[in-house]
């Protein structure tokens, strides 16, 4: 019996409802996903087993300090991706904008975020992408930016295309960009998804529902803002990002 | 789902932050999937060693699931201080040719301290560096952070060396650990000078120790 749609869902619901429980009962809440999340069936065998080993930070700990980037690192053009071949790419074309944050609600400022996407149709531009949807040769679809003073960053692009994946039968992840970030310390990398509002895949969709706390998943999804929208040009949307770290991390002056 | 409009996120478009209140809520982290390979790696990505360095080292290994199975789709990135300790980094380890968007390497001169190198079909990746400083009693390491398909949120380990024992005697998170765990974080010397293999195992069988500092 191949793995349908209907037992993913089920097995999302139960994982769903035995978190409610837990913060019912007074449990704090979860931001992130379990690595062991098993409606995502390729998570089986890359979790551990065992628990983290918690670690006391210094201020000399290596992972409190962390990579920095600069101008070097972007052309002046890495925050476009409509801009990267000689024609324009297919597809609706699209700002998202927005702000780096540490959780302390201060900006990260100067540093690297990159992102990478399907096409309007739903295809990387990757050799093991074999879905049957075209390629665009004005399509790439990767992009790169430094964060402004304020935390502000902007790309252009197209909205990607959602596409069928092989976690179970007839399984489709609904339109999102993948975003990299790097924040003061190391500890603060962050590799995520953002996803665009009313998308009617979500509810089946394992990757998205690993994050089992309502608000926090709602934190993956852009907002639709017409004040970003470019009359006659694109389409806005805003996604502000929170960086996660340690406690340390939220009293120490950001680098500058 | 509607679009995030709570208080957090309206905090955030203002720029206030909690101001000893309650931290803001970090955004969830994801898998980074099977198709980063052509964003995120870079050519170089391993090449953290200046061109001239004295001492430099070769730290490599496998990444294997909890089949044994190499993880050909795993991204490895390294931070480390630099061979005084120091850990301020530099930019430049992905630099771009500003004439045809392309990647120009490293400038050979500046040690950036990081590093990202893609597992390749046989789950191998390799980093060619110095080796870090350290304070005085310390011992030495380098940062790890593990990305994969199937692994929803990066794991953290360190790859310590394994000819600073004395050190590693008094470092309070390999003192926490016992024989069998310390040894997935000690990397082994191997037969040519200056050459280090580390495995990191994501589950079962000698399963690497995986690191938590959000506490």
């Amino acid at each position: 019996m191949p793995l349908t749609q209907r037992d993913i869902d089920r097995e999302v619901a139960e994982l769903r409802e035995a978190y409610e429980a837990s913060r019912a009962a007074g449990a704090p809440a979860v931001h992130h996903p379990a690595r062991d999340y098993a409606p995502y069936r390729s998570s089986a065998l890359r979790h551990p087993h065992r628990p983290l080993v918690p670690v006391e930070p210094d201020p000399e700990t290596v992972e409190l300090h962390g990579p920095v980037f600069g101008p070097t690192d972007v052309t002046d053009i890495d925050h476009d991706l409509t801009r990267q071949h000689t024609g324009e790419p297919l597809g609706e074309r699209i700002t998202v904008s927005g702000r780096l944050l540490d959780r302390a609600g201060r900006p990260v400022r100067g540093q690297l975020i990159e992102l990478w996407q399907a096409n309007a149709s739903g295809r990387y531009a990757h050799l093991r992408d074999q879905h049957p949807a075209p390629l665009d040769p004005n399509f790439t679809g990767v992009g790169r930016t430094l964060t402004g003073d304020d935390g502000s960053y902007s790309f252009t692009t197209v909205k990607p295309g959602a596409y069928p994946w092989r976690n179970h039968e007839n399984a489709w992840r609904p339109a999102h960009i993948h975003f990299s970030l790097f924040g003061t310390a190391f500890t603060q990398r962050l590799v995520t998804q953002m996803y665009f509002p009313g998308d009617p895949l979500f509810a089946h969709d394992p990757i998205l529902q690993s994050v089992t706390d309502e608000r926090a998943r709602q934190a993956l999804v852009a907002a639709y803002d017409h004040e970003l929208s470019r009359s006659e040009w694109s389409l806005g949307y805003r996604w502000d990002i929170v960086l996660d770290g340690p406690s340390a991390t939220w009293i120490e002056e950001g680098r500058p | 789902m509607t679009a995030p409009e709570n208080t957090r996120d309206q905090a955030a478009a203002d720029g206030q932050g909690p101001h000893g209140s309650e931290p803001l809520q970090p955004t969830p982290s994801h898998t980074v999937g099977p198709f980063y390979g052509y964003a995120l790696p870079f050519p170089g990505g391993g090449d953290v060693a200046p061109a001239n360095a004295a001492d430099t080292v070769t730290v490599h290994g496998y990444v294997r699931d909890g089949s044994g199975a190499p993880v050909p789709d795993a991204l490895i990135e390294l931070w480390q201080a630099d061979a005084d300790g120091g850990l301020a980094g530099a930019p430049g380890s992905m630099r771009r040719d500003p004439v045809d968007g392309g990647h120009l390497g490293r400038n050979g001169v500046d040690f950036t301290g990081f590093a990202r190198v893609p597992t390749d079909a046989d789950g191998h990746w390799t980093a060619r560096t110095v080796k870090p400083g350290a304070r005085p009693g310390h011992p030495p390491y380098i940062s790890v952070c593990v990305f994969a398909r199937g692994l929803l949120h990066h794991l953290f380990t360190r790859v310590y060396f394994p000819e600073d024992t004395r050190a590693h005697t008094d470092d309070p998170l390999l003192a926490s650990l016992d024989a069998e765990r310390r040894e997935t974080l000690l990397a082994t010397a191997e037969g040519a000078t200056g050459s280090y293999r580390f495995d990191i195992r994501l589950q079962g069988e000698k399963e690497t120790v995986f690191l938590d500092f959000h506490r």
